[in-house]
């Protein structure tokens, strides 16, 4: 799982009929100290995330589990999912 | 697998309902001979053992092998933490990390 900033929503009428009802939010991937790393991307929402909030994600096929497909034929195509907002990380030693 | 030193954790009150009851532990990957810090910092689960900051962990990056030591078809889960270490032995010398 990796951190990110909430930049944005997306919003899309017409769509694959199994992303129908996902909330898809704009995410600009940082480190664990809020630095933007890479490109900003798409991700599908799982726990109400908002603008501007600092969360965590998975990629790749946990992003579909995450989403609540087990079986291929209720898996919806997702390759990015936030699963949860951060509150607080702490470094307590020098790395 | 890897080998990664325990640098953080992390608290979220909102997150997915399969990471409830499970420490959030921030896993730095080091080099398993000389325990140099190789990449970035990824966060991993931590359901069992209740490693803490600044010890030597063994993770899984798999997310099949993850949802299995979870026991949850459903958890949205790749990087695991599956062991605390305690030494390694690499030829005659042995090195003792916790």
């Amino acid at each position: 799982m990796r951190a990110g900033i909430v930049v944005g929503r997306v919003v899309a009428t017409k769509k694959v009929e199994s992303l129908e009802g996902r909330k898809l939010l704009l995410i600009q991937p940082t480190d664990w100290e809020k630095k933007p790393t890479g490109e900003v991307m798409v991700a599908v929402d799982t726990v109400g995330a908002g603008a501007a909030e600092f969360v965590f994600w998975v990629a790749a096929r946990e992003a579909a589990v995450a989403c609540g497909g087990t079986s291929l034929k209720d898996t919806p195509p997702v390759d990015a999912a936030v699963v949860g907002i951060i509150d607080g990380v702490n470094f307590p030693t020098s790395r | 697998m890897f080998i990664a030193k325990v640098i953080g954790n992390l608290w979220a009150t909102r997150k997915h309902k399969s990471l409830v009851n499970s420490k959030l532990l921030l896993v730095q990957p080091v080099d398993g001979l000389t325990a140099e810090p190789k990449g970035s910092p990824v966060l991993a689960v931590d359901k069992y053992l209740g490693a803490g900051v600044g010890d030597m962990v063994l993770v899984m990056d798999e997310g099949n092998s993850a949802r299995q030591i979870l026991a949850d078809k459903v958890a949205p889960v790749r990087t695991i933490v599956c062991g605390i270490i305690d030494y390694i032995t690499v030829g005659n010398k042995s090195v003792k990390w916790h």
